[in-house]
C-alpha cells in the first residue's frame, strides 16, 4: 500500500524533555488513525511537526512522496494538509461564515479581490454548504462568541475542510464538548468529512471515541510509538494499559 | 434601509454636497477644514493597518516623503500642478510603504509601533542634518495652480485646496468602505483576530499587512502633498514624532469601525485645538489631552461606535445537542 504520510526517523527535544523519539509512521489514504497517549506524550508535537509549526531536529516527513521539509504551515496547507486545534482557533468577533468566507478566500490566497464583497454570491453559497454538512446553517450569521464549545470545534474543523485537504488532522476534536455532545460532535464530523474522503488522523483521549471512529490506533508514551494496529488489539496492548489507558491491574 | 446595506458609491453625494459648502464657509474655516481633510487622509491609513491589528507611530516618514518629494520636484521640474502633486505626493509615500512594509511586516504589536516610530525619526534626523534640503529650517514652494490656472485670489486659492482635499480625501474613504468590505478587508480582519490560523488556512498575514502598510503610506504621502501646498514650505517637523502622534491621535479618536468617524475626528479634533488655543493659549494642550481622555473612557472604541457598534444581545451559547434535537423534531 502506497503511504499518503510518511514521517521517518523524527525527532525533537525541548531541552532535557524527548517530545519525539524516532518516530517512525505511514499513513495511507482514506485511513482513519487515532494517536493516543497520556500527556506529554508526544501527540500534539507530532501534528506540529507534520502541519510545519514545529522544526524537527531530525527526520524527514513527506507527503505523497513530496518531503515537506522545513515548510511553514502555509506551505503545508497549500500542499493539501489541514489541521484543527485542540482549542478552536477562530475569528471569533466574525460570524461563522465570514469565518469561513476567510477560509474560502485562502484557496486564492494570492489574488483575493480588493473591491468584491467578502461575502459575493458564491462565496457565501459555499460556505452556508459546508456548514450544512455540519448542521450549522442555521448558525451562519452568529458571530462566534455566541456559540459553544461544540459548535465552535465544528466550525474549526469546517474551515479546515475548505481546501478539500487530502490529509486532516484532528487535534482532540471531543476535548472541551460535554459528555452528552461528545458522539453527537464526533457523528457529524464524520458525515461531513466523508464526501471530501479525506485521510483522518485524530488525536483522542476518550478511548470510547477510539474505538467506535478509528480503524487504527497509535499508542504514544515519552515520544515513542509503543503501539500501532488496530484498535482492538491496541487497546488489550499491555503497554498501552498500563502507560496510556491507566487500565493495568 | 440601513446606512450599511448602501452601496458605499453613494457617499459621492455628501462629498460633493461638502465640496459645494465650501462656497459659503467663512475664511477662517476653510483652512481649518482643509487641514482636518488633509490630516484625516493619514488617520484613514492608520485606521486601515489597524485592522490589522498593527498601529503606526510613525507615519510622519510618510507625510514627510510624499511633502519632500513633491516639493523637490516642484523645485526641479516646476510642476505646481495641485492634482499632479498629490498623486506625486500619493507615489513618493506609497513606494517607500512598498520598501519599508515587507520588513516591518515581521512584527507585530508594540515592536511594530516602535519600529514605525525609530524610522520616522531617523528620517527626521537625516533631513535635519541634510543641508541641501534647508537643513532644519526646510525651504519654500510657490503656490499650487490647477489644470494650468493659476488663483491669485487668496480665497480662491483657498477654496480651491480645500475643494481638492475634501474630495480626495472623501474619495478614498469610500475607496476605504470598498476595501473593508471586500475579501482582502474581511482577511485583514482575520489576521488581527488569529494572524496563526490565517498562516494555517494557507494565506501570508505578512503580505496581508504590508499591503495594508502601504496604502496607509500612500494616504499618509498624498496628505503631505496637501500639507506642502497649504504652507507652500516644508521642514523636517512633517516627520517628527509629534507629527505622527497628531495622526495617531485622530485615529484613535475615531476607532476602527467607521470611515466616517475618521473626518469627524480630525474636524473635532481641529474645532477643539483651534477654539481651545483661542481662548485658552497656555494651556490648549490640557484642553485637548483631556478631551482625549473623556473620549477614551466614554467611547473606548472610539467616536464611530456611536453608530457602527453591533447590538450584542445576551444570548445562550447554542450547543450541538440542542441543534441535533431542532433537527430530530423537524
Amino acid at each position: 500500500m502506497t503511504s499518503l504520510l510518511s514521517v521517518r526517523k523524527l525527532e525533537k527535544r525541548f531541552g532535557a524533555v524527548v517530545a519525539a523519539d524516532d518516530l517512525s509512521i505511514d499513513i495511507a489514504a482514506g485511513q482513519k488513525v487515532s494517536l493516543i497517549g497520556a500527556n506529554g506524550a508526544g501527540k500534539t508535537t507530532f501534528v506540529n511537526m507534520v502541519t510545519g509549526y514545529l522544526k524537527p531536529d531530525r527526520g524527514a516527513i513527506a507527503l505523497n512522496g513530496f518531503d515537506l521539509g522545513r515548510r511553514s504551515p502555509r506551505r503545508v496547507a497549500q500542499l493539501g494538509i489541514s489541521r484543527s486545534f485542540q482549542i478552536p482557533q477562530l475569528f471569533v468577533d466574525l460570524t461563522a461564515a465570514e469565518n469561513l468566507a476567510v477560509a474560502i478566500s485562502a484557496t486564492h490566497a494570492q489574488a483575493l479581490s480588493f473591491h468584491s464583497p467578502a461575502e459575493a454570491q458564491g462565496r457565501r453559497q459555499k460556505a452556508i454548504e459546508l456548514l450544512e454538512r455540519f448542521g450549522l446553517a442555521q448558525q451562519a450569521d452568529r458571530p462566534i462568541l455566541e456559540l459553544a464549545g461544540g459548535v465552535r470545534k465544528l466550525v474549526d474543523i469546517a474551515m479546515a475542510l475548505i481546501r478539500r485537504p487530502k490529509l486532516l488532522l484532528l487535534d482532540e476534536p471531543t476535548s472541551g464538548v460535554s459528555a452528552e455532545e461528545k458522539f453527537a460532535t464526533m457523528d457529524r464530523v464524520v458525515h461531513a468529512v466523508a464526501p471530501d474522503a479525506a485521510t483522518i488522523v485524530f488525536v483522542e483521549h476518550d478511548m470510547e471515541i477510539v474505538s467506535r471512529y478509528a480503524d487504527r490506533v497509535v499508542a504514544f508514551y515519552s515520544g515513542r510509538i509503543i503501539a500501532d494496529g488496530e484498535p482492538h488489539t491496541v487497546l488489550k496492548d499491555a503497554n498501552v494499559r498500563r502507560y496510556v489507558t491507566g487500565s493495568a491491574r | 434601509m440601513r446606512y450599511a446595506s448602501l452601496h458605499p458609491i453613494i457617499a459621492i453625494v455628501p462629498v460633493i454636497a461638502a465640496v459645494t459648502f465650501g462656497r459659503v464657509l467663512p475664511a477662517w474655516t476653510l483652512s481649518l477644514a482643509t487641514v482636518a481633510a488633509s490630516n484625516a487622509l493619514v488617520a484613514l491609513g492608520i485606521v486601515i493597518l489597524a485592522r490589522t491589528g498593527n498601529v503606526s507611530f510613525g507615519q510622519g516618514l510618510f507625510f514627510a516623503a510624499g511633502g519632500y518629494g513633491v516639493a523637490l520636484i516642484a523645485r526641479a521640474w516646476g510642476v505646481t500642478d495641485a492634482v499632479v502633486q498629490v498623486l506625486l505626493g500619493a507615489a513618493c509615500g506609497g513606494l517607500l510603504g512598498v520598501v519599508v512594509g515587507p520588513l516591518i511586516a515581521r512584527y507585530s504589536g508594540i515592536f511594530f509601533g516602535m519600529l514605525t516610530l525609530a524610522l520616522s525619526m531617523v528620517f527626521y534626523g537625516v533631513l535635519v542634518k541634510t543641508t541641501v534640503l534647508g537643513g532644519s529650517d526646510g525651504f519654500n514652494v510657490g503656490r499650487p495652480s490647477l489644470f494650468g490656472i493659476t488663483f491669485a485670489d487668496a480665497r480662491e486659492a483657498d477654496f480651491v485646496l480645500y475643494a481638492l482635499s475634501v474630495a480626495t480625501t472623501g474619495l478614498a474613504g469610500i475607496a476605504a468602505r470598498i476595501l473593508f468590505q471586500s475579501e482582502f478587508g474581511l482577511v485583514s480582519l482575520a489576521v488581527r483576530e488569529n494572524n496563526l490560523r490565517v498562516e494555517y488556512l494557507g494565506i501570508s498575514s505578512r503580505r496581508v499587512i504590508a499591503i495594508n502598510f502601504a496604502v496607509a503610506a500612500m494616504l499618509a504621502g498624498a496628505s503631505g502633498a496637501f500639507a506642502l501646498m497649504a504652507q507652500r514650505h516644508i521642514d523636517p517637523q512633517f516627520a517628527y514624532w509629534t507629527t505622527s502622534g497628531e495622526f495617531v491621535f485622530v485615529a484613535v479618536l475615531a476607532g476602527y469601525q467607521s470611515v466616517v468617524a475618521v473626518f469627524v475626528a480630525s474636524l473635532v479634533l481641529e474645532l477643539v485645538r483651534s477654539f481651545s488655543n483661542l481662548y485658552m493659549p497656555n494651556t490648549w494642550q490640557l484642553v485637548l489631552g483631556v478631551f482625549l481622555l473623556a473620549v477614551i473612557l466614554l467611547l473606548p472604541e472610539g467616536i464611530g461606535s456611536l453608530w457602527s457598534r453591533k447590538s450584542r444581545k445576551k444570548v445562550a451559547p447554542v450547543r450541538v445537542s440542542e441543534m441535533a434535537e431542532k433537527e430530530a423534531r423537524s
